[in-house]
Parts: C-alpha cells; structure tokens; sequence
C-alpha cells in the first residue's frame, strides 16, 4: 500500500489539518475581526471533507480497501457514515455560534478551529484501527473539547465546567490507557485486527487470561467515560450546564457519535470474538443509563442539565444495540445516533433561542412557562422534540428507540428490551413536564427575545426531520446504516 | 390495491384541515374543523356504502412499501367498518359541542381534534403492526394536550395520569410485537391472525398485549385513570375518550389477542371474566355514590366495558357481536351522556349532582333527551344497549352461567344509578335559583343530541344494519377461536346442546 493511496483514503482528515493550519495562521494575523470568517471558511472546509468522505459510504469501502497508513486507519463505510454525522453536528455547532458568542462578547477566532481540530481528531477516533491511532485521536479531540468547555473564559460556570471535564477526562484516558497496555501485554499486538484474532484462536486455551478481560473492561470503562454512560456519567450535568450552549450542543452530539462509534468499532470488531466478555457489563450500563438518566432528570430545573441527563438516557437506548453484537445492532446504533443527533441540535438550538428581552439566555424551566402562547413556533419545535426524545410515535425518535429494541429482540435479548422500554416510561415523565410547561402553565411572558434566522432555519430543518414526514427516510438512512454496518463486521 | 384511495383520503382530511386550522383565526377555525370533519363524515358514509358485505375479508385495501421494516397497509372489514363510522359520527358532532365551549386557543384545539380523528381512523384501518402500533400511539399526544390545555382544574395531574398510565400499558406490547415480527417474519396482520405462535410464548405475548388493551379498555383495576381524565377533559374530550378511545381497547382484544393467541385467551379466559364482574359489579356501586356527574358516567363505562370485555372471552358468536354492538352503543349513548352534562356544565359550570334539580320543569327538551340516553344506557329494550349486552350474556351464559348471573346484576345496578342520577337532576323540585333559570337546549344542541338519539334507536329497533358487516368476519373469528374454545359449563345443563345453539343464532339474526 503506497503512501499516496493512504493519502487518498485520508483524504478529508488531510483537508480538515491543512485548512485548520492555515485558518490558525489567518486568526493569528487578522485576530478576532476575523472570527466570522473562520466560521464561515470552517463550515465550508467540513462541507468539502463531506463531499470527500459521502463515496466511501455509498461505495460500501471495506475491509483492505479501506485500510490506510499500514493499518492504522480504516476509513471504510462505518467510519464515513459516522464522520458524516459529525461533520454535521459540528457544522450546526458552528453556524449556531456567532450570534451567541456576539452577545457574550467572547466571539474569537479560536472557537471554530477548535472545533474544526476536534473534527479531525473525532474522525481518526472512528476510523482508528489501531490502539495507537485510537488514542491520538481521542487525545486531539479531548484537549480541543476542554478548552471549549471553559471558552466563557470570565464566566465562573465554564471554567468550573473545563475544568471538571479536564480532570475527569484524564482520569478517563489514564483506565484507557491502563486499558490498553493490558490488551496490548496480553495480545501482543496493537492493530484491532491482530487483537481480533488473537481473542479469538485457540491462544488461550480454555479461557481468557484475567488480565486480557480486565485490559476490555478498562478499555470500555474509559470509552464509557467518553460516551457518558452510567457509572462514568457524573461530569455531564455539570459540564453540559456550564459550556457555553453552542458547545454543549457541540458536546451533545459530535463526541457522541465518535465515542460510540470507537466503542463499536472496538467491542464488535477488536473484542467481537468475545461477546459474552463484555455483554453483561454493556447491559448493564445500558439499562443503568436509561433508569439514572431518567431518574436524574426529574427533579432538574435547568433545561441544559435536563438536556444533559437526556443524553445520558440516550445513550443507554443506544448501547442496548451495542448489547446485541450484532450486524443489525450496530446498523440500529447508527440510526438512532443519527436521529439522536437531529434532535440534540433541534432541542439546543431551541435552549439558544429562549432569549429575554434583553437577548439574555433563558435557561431555568420555569421561566418558559406557557411559552406557547407568544413563541407558537419555537414551543411547538421544543414539545416536538422532547416527545420525539421520549420516543412518542409518531415523532420520529420513536424510530430509533424502535430499530434498537428490534435488533435486541432478534438478538434474544427480550428481557433486556422490555425492561429497557418499560424504564424509558420513567424518561416520558420529564420530558412531559417540559411540554407541561409550556402548554399549561401560565405564561410568565420572559422568553420574548428574537432570534437569527440561521437559528430559526436550523430549527425548522430539524423539526422537519423529527416530524412524521422523517418515517420517508427511513429506508434511506436503515440502508445506509446496513452498508455501515456490514463493514464493521467484516473481517478480511 | 385497487380503486381509489379513500381510507388515505379518511386519514390525509383532517391531517390537512388540522394544519390549515393552526394558521388562521378562532372563528375560520371552527369552520375548518366541522367542515373536514363532515367530509371525513361523508366519506365514510360512502365506505359503508361501497362496503360489499359477503365480499372479501379485507376491503379498501392499500398497499404502499414507504419505509423500511413496514409498509403504509390499510384495509378494513366489517368490525373496523363499523368503529369507523362510529368515529367520523361522533367528531363532527365534538366540534360542535366545543363551539362555544372553548373559548382559548381554538385553532391549537380543533388541531387536537383533528389530528385525534385521523389517528383514530388509522388505528382502525391499519394492516401493518408496527403502522397500528404508530397510530395507537400517537393518540397520547393530542389527548395529553386536550386534557392538560383545555381541561378542569386538576387537569396537569390527570393528563400525566391518562398518558403515563397507557404508555407504560403500551411498550410491552412493542416488545411483543417486535418479537411476533422476528417470528412469523411478517408485519402483516391478516397473516399473523392465522399464524399460529407456539403455545408457551403466546402466553406471554398475549399478557403483554392485554397490559396495553386492559389500560386502554379500561379493565378493572386499571381503570383509575379514567375518572380522572372524564372529569377534568373538556365535553368534547370526554366524548372522544368515551366514544372511541375506549374501543381501541377492545379492538385490540378482536384484532390481536383472540385471533393471534386463541390458545393463551382461553387459557386466561378466566381472568379476563373474574376482571369483568369485579369490574361491572364494583364500578356500578361506585358509581352510585359518585357526586360528580361526569364521574359517575365514567365508572359506568368501565362497567359497560366489563360486559364488553366478558361477551369477548366467551369464544362464541354471540358473545363478540355483542360485545361489538355493545362497544358502538356504548360509544354513542356514553358520548351523549357526557354531551348532555356538557349542556349543563356551559350554564352553571358544576358538575355536582346536587347543585341541580327539576330541570324537567324549566329544561323539558332537556330532559327528553337526556331520558332517552338514561334509558339507552339502563338497556331498555328497543334502545342500543340492550341488543348488545343480551347478545353479551346470552354469549358468556353458555360459557359459564355464574359469570352471566354476576354481569347481569351489573345491569340491575346500572338501571339503579342512572335512575338516580336522572331523578336527582330532572325531577324533584327546583332547588337552586340559578339551576331554575337555565335555558332550554338551543337549536345547535338540539342538533348534537338528535342524530345521536335516532341512531340509538335505530340501533335498537334495527341491529341488522349494522350486524350485517360485521357477520362474517365475526364467523372468520369465531371458527379460529374453535381450536381453542374452552368446555363452558351451559353444556352440562342443555340435554342435548342442540337448544342453546340456534336460539343464539337466531337472536343473532
């Protein structure tokens, strides 16, 4: 494999460094009075490494075509679906942003490249292949996400929250680490290929060495960490509340998909011979996601600290397709982070909407009482998107929740799925009371500030995707998500 | 396949007017509203029309493969014909009833109702699991938001009440589903009501549908949310809930557990009847004591319910047809009970009983009507009712004569608290001033009460126009449930069988 294929393959990750270098420069020189501009340029720059990455997941690349840099990067159709959806997420992030940070006054040019750098590392996070290529890129994404935590560098909530996730993220890296010494002292190899293989011949005789599985369970621990899943999920009420919103929504989607994408790419591929290793400690984090997450969320009154155990609930619907281990577990997985991260943009967008007269963000739930009846509009995207959360049919998050719980099913986890979804009627309660809120409760007449039309056209993009006019897509994205899929299980 | 799509063109009206409805203003609103929904009216009157009875099971049938893992499949036969004409009656008739009632927010409510009328047809309609599930479903939403918006003073905690209860209900019969689809390899229904499931899982499937049809039906003891969602959702509400939400329930029982578990059914038939009569016998004298009116009607329809619900489990043809006559009478005569407390409840906004009294005097429209619907709901002969819950007890007397002679104390009971109720707020004397002065019914009230009155009585004087669609697919039903038909105890009583037998079919006919 010649340097200039494996260039080729890289092609979007080589774009995003390169264009990231030379924007550094430009904010280097032009200083903040070019932060619009870099905005702008960065979104543009993940539309080209769309473009670059979208035939590697219509061609269904797999297996050695896809593998890059002597096996170090597998840039086959599962990474390209999930760097799509990032490139996505981060592009909202990004378009999202100016209006917020203008008022802030903290609008620098730093914010885009940062993000544009946690894109890039995101994106070898899901075509890692290798333990070495897995780690730089969940160290290129950790560092650029906690500076951005802490990017309100005058506001107390920020840093605390930069902080916290700095602390707790290097204490996450260090099980990884551990982790990965472990896998690698008894394999002997680092390549997830080489892993695979080893787990799965008769090298070990009757069973797996205890520091083999302990080495796992460290590994998916600190990826546990990363995708906030219960017990690993304490930082994300704190951070997601004191990020500033566009990075919260930042937080809530891009690193979503590229953990979860790490985590099924080592549990289905690198430990994939070993199911029954990892299972019960996949189910249980699963189901404790979905009840702590549901139970967390009740007594919240702060819509981002809401929105933060929503997404810890989430990610225990989705990990129920991880607990499958199989093909259409992991193609569920993908459709329901892609819808996921849909309605993690609509529903932060709206949070970014809830503005006062002064253009002050409105955060406490209370304060959007009876919302209803001044912003019809915004409260009837943010009722849309809280049923489709607690996947209310005919919403289309019912669909995720769906495709999720069809593959545990097929996979004979039936009373994995029924406790699933019977807690996920404890998730329903919360995410009524938001609508109650709004709908019944008499209007406190705060949230009156207006809002950019870049808000309002991302607002409506989502809630139309949300609406039951997204059940059209579904052969689309499921078919998309099969070819996904199909490359992560094969094995050359 | 073939033919036009009218039973899309059902669901895409009100869909469409229900949109139109949240753009413009309260007036234009109402206007939308009552005319799509009389569309939707005409519409199915000319279903019925061009239903050919002795035709195929499954009429209007479309086929469209929109999504992956299921397709948009609708069709009907007679026993869904019959609950959606039950449906496109009431609606035009609810947005006449909130006509002046509603006073905030007209457009977002009409939406509601709108969005309701076309689900409800959906949930009768479907031909595919997961399509019937969707729309199942689907109708929390916009009853949540009728109770909580529009609703009585402690509407917030009954709406939470009315959608936590029947989604909890509801999820374990996705699990089941999900679990059917993997097994039988079909989404189709009229495939899966003649798979036959091994008997061991359909024992568990059939328990996690009855969880979502029990909640919804409602059966005792899981009926306590509806007194709650009754009382605190506005008249048109109640009318919904009573006169056709209700019935999803025991469509569901007709349409899934008999069919696909006969198996499970006659082996949980016991239950389902020590639920009934617990449930007819407990809810009437409840309801007896009720000083609310719109409680007490609430606990006479889950009572009504248990005969529905025992009529269905006696795996014989009188058994479900009543149980079906009695679901279309209950749906119209508890519909106009809660629309002639609503009459009420516009003038003196209570609803305790004793704030009234001698309406007769001052009200005697009124109390025409609202006698005819008391006697309707009593059972009297030539009324709607009384076809329905005979066929019931005749159908569950053969099974067991003991369920029989408990359900038709129910019956006794039941005459005993509407009497009550009509004589405490029609006769006696004009105890309150205000009660006293009330106007008679107007000309649009007259209107709402009317046509449901006529149909009453046609319903009781006529049961075979509406029997007649329903016969054979009923016959479809009944000779799958043959496989399974627990030994009833009439049998040991009837010297020869022979007797008990064709005097049932005859008073089917």
């Amino acid at each position: 494999m010649s340097l200039v294929a494996s260039l080729q393959l890289t092609a979007a990750e080589s774009l995003l460094s390169v264009s990231g270098l030379l924007l550094l420069l430009v904010a280097a020189w032009w200083g903040d009075r070019s932060a619009r501009f870099i905005t702008g340029a960065c979104v543009a720059v993940l539309a080209g490494a769309a473009l670059l990455t979208a035939p590697a997941l219509c061609g269904g690349v797999m297996g050695a075509q896809a593998s890059a840099f002597y096996g170090q990067i597998s840039a086959d159709s599962f990474a390209a679906f999930a760097k799509l959806l990032i490139y996505g997420a981060a592009a909202a992030a990004l378009l999202i942003a100016p209006a917020f940070f203008e008022k802030e006054g903290a609008m620098r040019a730093e914010y885009p490249l940062l993000v544009l750098f946690a894109v890039l590392g995101m994106g070898i996070m899901v075509s890692a292949s290798d333990l070495l290529s897995l780690y730089i890129g969940l160290e290129l994404n950790s560092l650029a996400a906690y500076v951005l935590a802490s990017f309100l560098r005058n506001d107390e909530r920020s840093a605390e929250a930069g902080l916290k996730y700095f602390v707790l993220g290097a204490l996450a890296s260090g099980i990884l680490l551990f982790g990965i010494s472990l896998v690698y002292g008894f394999t002997g190899t680092t390549s997830f290929g080489g892993i695979r293989a080893v787990l799965h011949g008769g090298t070990f005789g009757a069973g797996l060495p205890v520091g083999a599985l302990f080495g796992m369970i460290f590994m998916l621990a600190g990826m546990a960490f990363k995708v906030s899943a219960v017990p690993f999920h304490m930082w994300t009420p704190d951070v997601y509340e004191g990020a500033p919103t566009p990075v919260t929504t930042f937080f809530a989607t891009a690193p979503k998909v590229a953990a979860l994408g790490l985590t099924m790419r080592l549990a289905l591929f690198a430990f994939g011979t070993q199911v029954h290793a990892w299972q019960q400690v996949v189910i249980f984090a699963a189901l404790a996601s979905i009840v702590v997450g549901a139970l967390g969320a009740i007594g919240q009154t702060n819509i981002k600290r809401l929105m933060a155990y929503s997404s810890i609930n989430n990610v225990g619907f989705i990990l129920i397709g991880l607990a499958a281990a199989t093909p259409s577990g992991a193609s569920a997985m993908l459709v329901y982070l892609a819808i996921y991260t849909v309605m993690s943009v609509g529903g932060f967008v709206a949070v970014l909407m809830l503005k006062d007269a002064e253009g002050n963000q409105i955060e406490a739930l209370a304060d959007i009482a009876g919302l209803s009846r001044h912003r019809k509009v915004l409260a009837g995207s943010l009722a849309m998107v809280m049923f489709s959360l607690a996947g209310i049919p005919p919403l289309f998050g019912f669909w995720g929740k769906f495709v999720v719980f069809q593959a545990a099913v097929a996979a004979g986890l039936v009373p994995l799925a029924a406790i699933g979804i019977a807690a996920s009627v404890i998730g329903a309660f919360y995410y009524l009371k938001v609508v109650k809120i709004m709908y019944f409760d008499e209007p406190t007449n705060l949230a009156v500030g207006k809002s950019g039309w870049v808000h309002q056209a991302i607002l409506a993009l989502c809630a139309l995707f949300i609406s039951p006019v997204g059940y059209l897509l579904t052969k689309w994205l499921g078919g998309l998500a099969n070819v996904a899929a199909a490359a992560l299980f094969h094995v050359a | 396949m073939t033919g036009f799509p009218i039973l899309s063109l059902m669901i895409g009206v009100p869909l469409v007017a229900a949109f139109a409805c949240l753009l413009v203003s309260a007036c234009t609103a109402r206007w939308i509203a009552l005319l799509a929904t009389l569309v939707d009216f005409a519409l199915g009157v000319c279903l019925w029309s061009s239903y050919h009875i002795g035709g195929p099971q499954w009429q209007f049938t479309e086929h469209l493969p929109l999504f992956a893992g299921f397709q948009w499949a609708l069709g009907i036969d007679g026993i869904a014909l019959m609950l959606i004409e039950l449906s496109v009656f009431l609606m035009p008739i609810c947005i006449g009833a909130s006509w002046n009632a509603i006073e905030k927010r007209v457009g977002e409510y009409m939406a509601a109702f709108l969005v309701m009328e076309a689900l409800m047809i959906g949930v009768f309609t479907a031909q595919d699991l997961y399509l019937f599930y969707i729309f199942f479903e689907a109708g929390l939403i916009p009853m949540y938001l009728i109770i909580g918006i529009w609703g009585g003073a402690e509407r917030i905690y009954a709406s939470y009440k009315f959608f936590l209860y029947t989604l909890l209900g509801s999820v374990l019969m996705l699990i089941a589903m999900l679990w059917m689809a993997n097994e039988a390899g079909t989404t189709d229904i009229p495939t899966l009501m003649a798979y036959n499931f091994p008997v061991k899982a359909q024992v568990l499937l059939w328990l996690a549908f009855f969880a979502s049809f029990a909640v919804k039906m409602p059966m005792w003891p899981v009926h306590t949310w509806l007194p709650d969602a009754h009382v605190q959702a506005p008249t048109a509400g109640s009318v919904i809930l009573a006169g056709v939400l209700l019935k999803m329930g025991g469509y569901g029982f007709i349409r899934f557990s008999l069919p696909m578990f006969p198996e499970a059914s006659a082996h949980f038939a016991p239950l389902i009847f020590a639920l009934s009569v617990v449930a007819v016998v407990y809810t009437s004298l409840v309801a007896l004591v009720q000083t609310d009116m719109k409680k007490l009607i609430a606990y006479s329809s889950v009572a009504h319910m248990g005969i529905v619900t025992v009529g269905l489990f006696a795996f014989n043809r009188q058994g479900l047809e009543g149980s079906m006559m009695v679901m279309l009478a209950h749906g119209l005569v508890a519909g106009a009970l809660f629309l002639c407390v609503g009459v009420i409840y516009d003038r003196l906004h209570t609803r305790e009983i004793s704030r009234y009294g001698g309406l007769a005097i001052n009200m005697p429209r009124y109390a025409l009507f609202f006698m005819v619907f008391t006697m309707a709901s009593v059972g009297l002969p030539a009324s709607a009712n009384f076809v329905g819950e005979f066929l019931s007890l005749v159908g569950v007397y053969q099974q067991s004569s003991w369920v029989a002679l408990l359900c038709t104390t129910g019956i006794i009971l039941g005459a005993a608290y509407m009497l009550y109720l009509y004589a405490r707020v029609v006769f006696g004397v004009q105890k309150n001033a205000d009660a006293a002065a009330m106007p008679d019914l107007s000309l649009r009230e007259v209107l709402l009460l009317g046509p449901i009155a006529l149909v009453t009585v046609w319903m009781g004087v006529y049961p075979e126009s509406f029997m007649a669609p329903m016969r054979a697919d009923i016959g479809h039903l009944e000779a799958r449930l043959a496989q399974a038909k627990p030994a009833g105890d009439a049998k040991v009583t009837a010297p020869t069988g022979l007797p008990v037998k064709t005097t049932g079919e005859g008073s089917a006919r």
